[in-house]
């Protein structure tokens, strides 16, 4: 298991393809970050036999103030990534920092003052609200858990506050959540994740679950509560022009590794790893005089993260793979356009006018 | 029930015979609740060889307009009225066993979850075995042979292998892979696909997706996709029509539904999705409110309490689908006239916010509590 280590980080600091965008002071900071499951047989003695390689030596830096995407197929290990940084699961190895602190193995009260500071927004609004709890209640329970706000009436005037910021009727905190459409209870675990005004927001697939015409709304008040509160946002879609639309900084994962960072723009005119080419031209074109485009099919499937391709993980379904990529891992290096890449033979500006990119032909390559 | 006028009926295009004809469909089920009129009064057609897009959100009535094409919602005690055409036969007076011999035969259904729609206990082989012999009299050992080349048809890796295998060992593409090969068994004229690629991943639903229109071209069926994924419709549709509250509200080619949509609906599920290729600085318009309940539907236009366009006699007058003035095949449901619904899309597509839009045009502005959430 990891092999192979990714290569180490820029330093931070250092202008164009490092891990953190450029300048500022990060946020948080991730190194090396792996997380192997243990997949076990036997009925007595539980011996391990292999691992799912769910995060497999990931790392970045997230500025305070921006939004950085995370878009990967299922599988990839984006959820499991997000579920470490907020230490709701153990790492295997690696560091995580926090505000210049290291999270990775703190316990007991210090990480609890932690998970004041860092908050998620679930999927699935249906299942992530307790049905038997007033929404007042649910929104109160980060007050009641670190015991803030003893008042009553401080407690309520907090969560009608919070029911007003995110677009909600304030008199609607005795309500419970299936007195609520979709996008409303979605709403309602973003009032919940902004109680106790957190420096860092996870959201984990926030819109997958909702109607096309709520979708919208979400993104909006999220957008919104970003720019007002100045909050550091992961997000964490599937939906590429979901992700593009939101965040700064994207990076696209393929089987628990980071293939490509970059700034949105950057990355989505001028992919330079094959699988973020694939990915950008895969995705339907609401557009129907489009519709004669080439796209560049990948074939199969993902495969199993209990049995990953050696080397560069895309190998066996890279339309460029080469004998050298099924031996030497690439490492995640800046490509000469600004975004970092894992990949030997990067796609070329040619390459890239072939796949017919949705937001047209790429920018001309510096460097 | 407020009665809404019969639908007009679009004119047969150029292309001849309609394969599918709906006419004036309602489904109506009982609950104790109310009426839920989940399709209320539906018109299209499906020719051979080309594909309808029925867009819409949950509880639009999509599914249900199709499960019925299928002879399936009066098993769950609906109230089925109006015509189904299918070559000339109608289906809702059909008997149960008569409409046996169709379904799964010359119709056929690709289900959303291809997990739940297979068998677990029964061999991938087997489920593809039986769907033949279940319309007509095939030696096992030919019908076997038949499965595998059907497997490999819709490029599943190894078919000889894998057509013993079962459900859960094929991933979630591959099992949608074989729901596909089960619903083309026997040749359907018509492949109705109920969002055939929402439980799939972006580059394994371009797969598929690629995957239905060069099955399509070689055996020229007809297809009715169901989703509500805009670019999915794009992609794969010659005509849509777009459901909202049971109904069809805007039915058009694919072309015109994309570049003049005349339904305020319609404009809202454009421009409520962020595209790839627009400017990313560019605002979501996010339709307020919520999808009305089937069983209190609003008065008048349904759309109404969502409509940033909605005129105070809109809340009374139900309309119907008409022609659009001078783009024939194009047909919409909304009170609004044709001059001024024009004047709204090009001021949007030019990226003017609904409330700048209104005033462009002139008009009454009587969208009141309307959730201002974009920022």
């Amino acid at each position: 298991m990891g092999e192979e280590d990714i290569q180490l980080v820029p330093d931070a600091g250092s202008s164009a393809g490092s891990l953190d965008g450029g300048d500022g002071e990060a946020l948080v900071q991730v190194r090396d970050l792996v997380k192997h499951f243990p997949i076990t047989s036997g009925v007595f003695l539980q011996k391990q036999v292999g691992a799912v390689q769910a995060v497999d030596g990931v790392s970045f830096d997230v500025k305070r103030g921006e939004t950085l995407g995370i878009v990967g197929e299922t599988g990839s290990g984006k959820s499991t990534t997000a579920r470490l940084v907020t230490r709701l699961l153990e790492p295997t190895s690696g560091t995580i920092r926090f505000d210049g602190q290291d999270i990775t193995k703190i316990k007991g009260k210090r990480l609890k003052a932690v998970r004041r500071e860092v908050q998620m927004i679930f999927q699935d609004p249906y299942s992530s609200l307790n049905p038997r709890k007033t929404i007042g209640s649910i929104i109160a329970e980060p007050f009641v858990i670190h015991g803030l706000l003893p008042g009553k009436g401080e407690r309520r005037k907090a969560v009608q506050e919070l029911l007003e910021t995110v677009g909600l009727n304030p008199e609607h905190y005795n309500r419970y959540p299936h007195e609520f459409s979709g996008g409303q209870r979605q709403r309602i675990g973003v009032a919940r994740a902004l109680a106790l005004k957190p420096k860092l927001l996870i959201a984990d697939e926030p819109v997958s679950a909702l109607d096309v015409s709520i979708q919208a709304q979400v993104l909006n008040l999220l957008r919104q509560l970003q720019r007002e509160f100045g909050l550091t946002l992961i997000f964490i879609a599937h939906d590429l022009s979901v992700v593009r639309h939101m965040c700064d900084r994207v990076a696209v994962m393929y089987l628990g590794r980071f293939v490509e960072v970059g700034d949105a723009d950057d990355l989505y005119s001028y992919p330079r790893h094959p699988y973020t080419g694939a990915l950008l031209s895969a995705v339907p074109v609401a557009d129907p005089s489009r519709h004669g485009d080439k796209r560049r099919l990948l074939t199969g499937d993902v495969p199993s993260p209990a049995d990953p391709p050696k080397a560069c993980r895309f190998h066996t379904r890279c339309p460029k793979a080469q004998e050298l990529c099924s031996i030497e891992d690439p490492p995640l290096e800046d490509k000469g356009t600004g975004t970092l890449a894992a990949c030997h033979f990067p796609l070329t500006p040619e390459e890239v006018a072939e796949i017919g990119l949705p937001g047209g032909p790429p920018r001309a390559a510096t460097g | 029930m407020s009665a809404a006028e019969p639908a007009t009926l679009p004119e047969p295009g150029a292309s001849g015979e309609a394969l599918l004809r709906v006419e004036d469909l309602r489904v109506e089920f009982p609950s104790e609740d109310g009426v839920v009129h989940a399709v209320d009064g539906i018109t299209y057609q499906v020719f051979p060889g080309k594909t309808l897009g029925i867009v819409g959100e949950s509880g639009s009535g999509k599914t249900v307009s199709s499960l019925t094409t299928l002879g399936l919602t009066r098993l769950q005690g609906a109230n089925v009225s109006g015509r189904i055409l299918f070559e000339g036969r109608d289906l809702v007076a059909l008997s149960d066993g008569e409409m046996r011999t169709i379904r799964g035969n010359d119709i056929a259904m690709i289900f959303q979850d291809p997990l739940s729609a297979l068998h677990p206990l029964y061999s991938v082989g087997k489920q593809l075995i039986e769907t033949m012999q279940a319309h007509h009299s095939v030696p096992k050992k030919q019908a076997k042979e038949r499965a595998i080349e059907l497997l490999g048809l819709v490029g599943i890796p190894d078919p000889k292998r894998r057509v013993d295998a079962f459900p859960h060992e094929y991933s979630g593409g591959m099992r949608q892979r074989a729901m596909i090969a089960m619903a083309l068994a026997n040749e359907p004229k018509l492949l109705i696909a109920d969002e055939p690629t929402t439980a799939l991943d972006v580059t394994v639903q371009a797969q598929i997706l690629a995957l239905m229109e060069r099955l399509q071209s070689e055996l020229g069926m007809a297809i009715i996709i169901i989703t509500h994924d805009l670019g999915v419709v794009a992609e794969m549709a010659d005509d849509i029509a777009v459901m909202y509250a049971g109904r069809i509200v805007e039915t058009a080619s694919a072309d015109a539904v994309f570049s003049n949509p005349e339904h305020p609906y319609t404009w809202g599920l454009l421009k409520s999705i962020p595209r790839l290729e627009a400017d990313r600085s560019e605002l979501l318009v996010p339709i307020p409110g919520t999808p009305p309940s089937l069983i209190n539907r609003p008065s008048g236009c349904h759309f109404h309490p969502r409509c940033a366009y909605a005129q105070p006699d809109h809340s009374r007058i139900d309309p119907a689908l008409e022609p659009v003035p001078g783009d024939p095949g194009h047909y919409v449901a909304c009170l609004l006239e044709a001059e001024v619904r024009r004047k709204i899309w090009a001021e949007l597509q030019e990226g003017a916010r609904p409330q700048e839009a209104i005033a462009e045009v002139g008009l009454e502005d009587t969208a009141p509590g309307l959730e201002e959430t974009s920022g």
